[in-house]
């Protein structure tokens, strides 16, 4: 016990100290922080707690897209873009972790290179760690930290995605999705999943031959059908992007209709435009849309946190082997999930 | 969470171009299990130091052909000391001469690796000598 609390009082100083640190501007304890919420640490807990209601100032900007859409370039030449206005910028950048070893090639940082000597952009490398989602499980919280911090931007970049990772856009306050010239025909733009929660398109690559056409096809899927289905569609059950089964899906029925940009992140054309529409985003009257983005985002920590805590519970020593005993019996099939998450809840109401 | 995987950073400081050592090296530690931040060619001092604090990596691999270690590396390693990342490791590969690579350990470098040397042994130096996370 004594030892117990000696563990607690270290971990509530060193938290204190951390936070204390990065909230001054040193960027060393900013990235300890980062760290400790990576790796799910106590101290990472503590600091949340006092870093959190400091939150919510940052505009967060998720940006995603198939690999080599051009993400990182176009992050970079935007950080140029904020820098020029003065603005500051924090990025957090996610790549896969492997399922075999666990290891990452967290390659972001080689095309993000030139800002090495401004203190006004903090660039963080996240590996994904087995989450699926196109984030890491703890972005948001890295997210979180970086704007109690006082980042006036916070960039959110995904993993490489495919159709379905629509994560990011519950993680974002506006999300930036990024195709390629020639993604293919107009059948892809109407699929659903990525592109149906995209506040804007930017089709990269725009020097390529094709882009605009591709942008033409993608304003005529995207936002004219989104119109036509509007005026249509009635509540639609679990069309939100966020929290199938959430709070959030009834509130965001409507499909959005996105501005769709062409940009070349490699020369910075189109970049002016493109934080132009970020701006307008934010501004514009989709607060509410926005308001349930951030619902999204607190239901989705939330209920990590309640899984986390309750899995901990059901581990903890008094209640490990009764545990045991009943995922055992699942993996037996002598129960069903349903019945053995019945007798684990029981087992943590009698205390 | 248990497993927390050791957070190296593989840098190309200078100005030669081969850059195929650091990718088969970066490629390799991720297969040993290491989350590998990969930075690139042509790093300046600087950018390897705020590379490293960004990212609160626990070892700085460095990676030279040029012959410009003497210089670029001694420079990292105050760099790194004045951020107050004293307790990240530094080690260096490619081609360092023996006198060289003494003066190298004497400043602070915790491993050279030469040509000859395998992935599995750079993966398990690192493991036995990188900072116990916290």
């Amino acid at each position: 016990m004594v030892v117990g609390d000696t563990v607690a009082t270290d971990t509530a100083s060193r938290a204190r100290e951390l936070t204390t640190e990065a909230l001054a501007g040193d960027r060393r304890a900013l990235a300890r922080i980062l760290t400790a919420v990576e790796n799910r640490t106590p101290v990472a807990e503590a600091a949340l707690r006092t870093l959190y209601p400091k939150a919510g100032r940052a505009h967060l900007v998720g940006i995603t897209g198939p690999p080599g859409a051009g993400k990182s370039t176009l992050v970079s030449a935007l950080i140029a873009e904020l820098r020029g206005r003065g603005r500051t910028v924090a990025v957090v950048a996610v790549d896969p972790s492997s399922p075999i070893t666990g290891g990452a090639l967290l390659g972001d940082r080689v095309r993000m290179q030139s800002y090495a000597s401004d203190g006004d952009v903090f660039i963080r490398s996240m590996a994904s760690r087995g989450h699926a989602g196109g984030l890491a499980s703890t972005s948001a919280a890295a997210a979180a930290v970086l704007d109690a911090c006082g980042f006036d931007l916070v960039l959110l970049e995904t993993v490489g995605t495919g159709q379905g990772e629509v994560e990011v856009a519950a993680a974002a306050d506006t999300t930036v999705v990024l195709e390629s010239p020639e993604m293919g025909d107009e059948v892809q733009a109407i699929k659903a999943g990525l592109l149906e929660v995209a506040d804007i398109v930017a089709v990269n690559k725009g020097d390529r031959a094709g882009a605009q056409r591709t942008a033409s096809q993608l304003r005529a899927m995207l936002v004219a059908v989104a119109r036509v289905g509007t005026a249509r569609r009635g509540p639609a059950p679990g069309a939100g992007t966020a929290s199938p089964g959430g709070i959030v899906p009834s509130d965001r029925p409507r499909p959005k209709q996105p501005e769709v940009l062409v940009t070349t992140a490699t020369t910075g054309e189109g970049v002016p435009e493109l934080l132009a529409a970020l701006d307008r985003h934010r501004a514009s009257g989709l607060v509410s849309r926005q308001a349930t983005a951030r619902l999204a985002r607190a239901e989705a920590q939330v209920w990590a946190i309640l899984a986390d805590r309750t899995r901990a519970d059901l581990l903890a020593p008094a209640r490990r082997e009764a545990t045991e005993t009943t995922l055992r019996a699942v993996a037996d099939h002598a129960l069903d999930p349903f019945a053995a998450v019945d007798r684990l809840l029981a087992s943590l109401q009698k205390s | 969470m248990t497993d927390r995987p050791i957070k190296v950073l593989i840098a190309k400081p200078g100005l030669d171009g081969h850059d195929r050592g650091a990718k088969v090296l970066a490629r390799g530690l991720r297969d040993e299990g290491f989350e590998v931040v990969y930075t690139g060619l042509r790093q300046t001092p600087e950018m390897v130091a705020t590379a490293a604090l960004q990212e609160d990596v626990d070892v700085v691999g460095l990676s030279i052909l040029s012959g410009a270690h003497m210089t670029l590396v001694p420079r990292i390693g105050r760099l790194l000391r004045e951020a107050g990342l004293d307790d990240v490791i530094v080690v260096v590969g490619g081609i360092i001469p023996d006198d060289d690579a003494v003066a190298l350990r004497e400043a602070g470098v915790a491993g050279i690796f030469g040509p000859g040397t395998t992935i599995a042994e750079v993966g398990e130096f690192l493991r036995a000598n990188a900072r116990p996370r916290d």
